[in-house]
């Protein structure tokens, strides 16, 4: 690997790989299954923000930055907040059983881009004042 | 009726917060106006809403305007020692009379009364097809609650993204 400079070790970079699979899967699993047990949109697309910021800390920036920039995660924020507010002008009047789900789902697009493009706004904005 | 009585107390308050030539005095009757709006909540039957309005409007305004804008406000408190301890002792001994009475409307300690709660325990598997009833009630029952929620984390999201970007272009003199 040609990047074996950036960020942590070895160990860390290996344990990364074998687990940040599985944290995002989990991330998924809370918010298809909000509805059934504990979990929701917030907590799943936090959960899945996390998984990229772990990512994020064990590969350095550029492992991340070069497939989600800030602009494609505000983009992809802004779609899930408006598949929000459209999905709840559709249904929310008839009040439909069983709409939950895409609700969460759309809450958590928006929760986990939103967060990782904070967490990314502030980590560029510390690396360029250090230069 | 009772709602119109205090909106007339909020167009004279909000009168009083423009033309007062004292600036602390102004934001005071400027948290005036928010007592009322609260009591309108209240009396649109919205409790939560006006606990919410009162913190924000009389704490948090009062609050923030004293702490960050301190070094303007002459405040002359002499010569009206008498004043103010009359009108603290009156004010103290008024919450006390009312709380003696709100006192005893509360239910007694243990025995919660959850006479709308209740309701969505048993109503809301069925209406809304969620066995998780916290969902069920955050997207079905309060759905709107929870788009203004989205919305303020929306905003935050934008907020940060635009202050804390790369270094802003500099002006070239």
């Amino acid at each position: 690997m040609k990047n074996d400079d950036l960020g942590m070790t070895l160990i860390v970079k290996v344990i990364t790989r074998l687990t940040v699979g599985l944290i995002l899967l989990y991330g998924f699993y809370v918010v298809l299954h909000g509805h059934i047990g504990p979990g929701g949109g917030f907590a799943g697309g936090i959960i899945m923000a996390l998984s990229l910021i772990h990512l994020m800390l064990a590969y350095g920036k550029e492992a991340v930055t070069k497939k989600i920039g800030r602009r494609r995660g505000i983009k992809i924020a802004s779609i899930g907040a408006l598949l929000f507010l459209a999905l709840i002008v559709m249904f929310a009047p008839g009040g439909r059983v069983g709409i939950l789900p895409f609700y969460d789902i759309a809450i958590s697009i928006m929760v986990g881009a939103g967060l990782f493009t904070i967490f990314l706004a502030l980590v560029i904005l510390i690396t360029e004042r250090e230069e | 009726m009772e709602i119109h009585l205090v909106l007339i107390f909020m167009i004279f308050a909000a009168v009083v917060a423009v033309e007062i030539k004292d600036m602390i005095s102004s934001v005071i009757a400027l948290s005036v106006v928010g007592l009322g709006l609260s009591l309108v909540f209240l009396l649109l039957k919205a409790p939560n809403l006006a606990v919410t309005q009162l913190v924000v409007e009389i704490l948090l305004v009062v609050v923030l305007i004293r702490g960050t804008i301190s070094k303007d406000l002459p405040l002359v408190i002499a010569g009206r020692w008498f004043f103010n301890t009359l009108m603290t002792a009156v004010f103290v001994a008024v919450f006390l009379f009312l709380g003696f009475f709100a006192l005893k409307e509360l239910p007694i300690f243990g025995q919660p009364k959850m006479l709308v709660s209740s309701e969505y325990i048993l109503r809301s598997v069925s209406e809304t097809g969620s066995t998780n009833v916290v969902t069920a009630i955050s997207l079905s029952y309060r759905l709107l609650d929870t788009l203004a929620e989205a919305a303020v984390l929306f905003a935050a999201i934008l907020g940060v993204s635009a202050i804390a970007r790369r270094i802003g272009k500099v002006n070239e003199k």
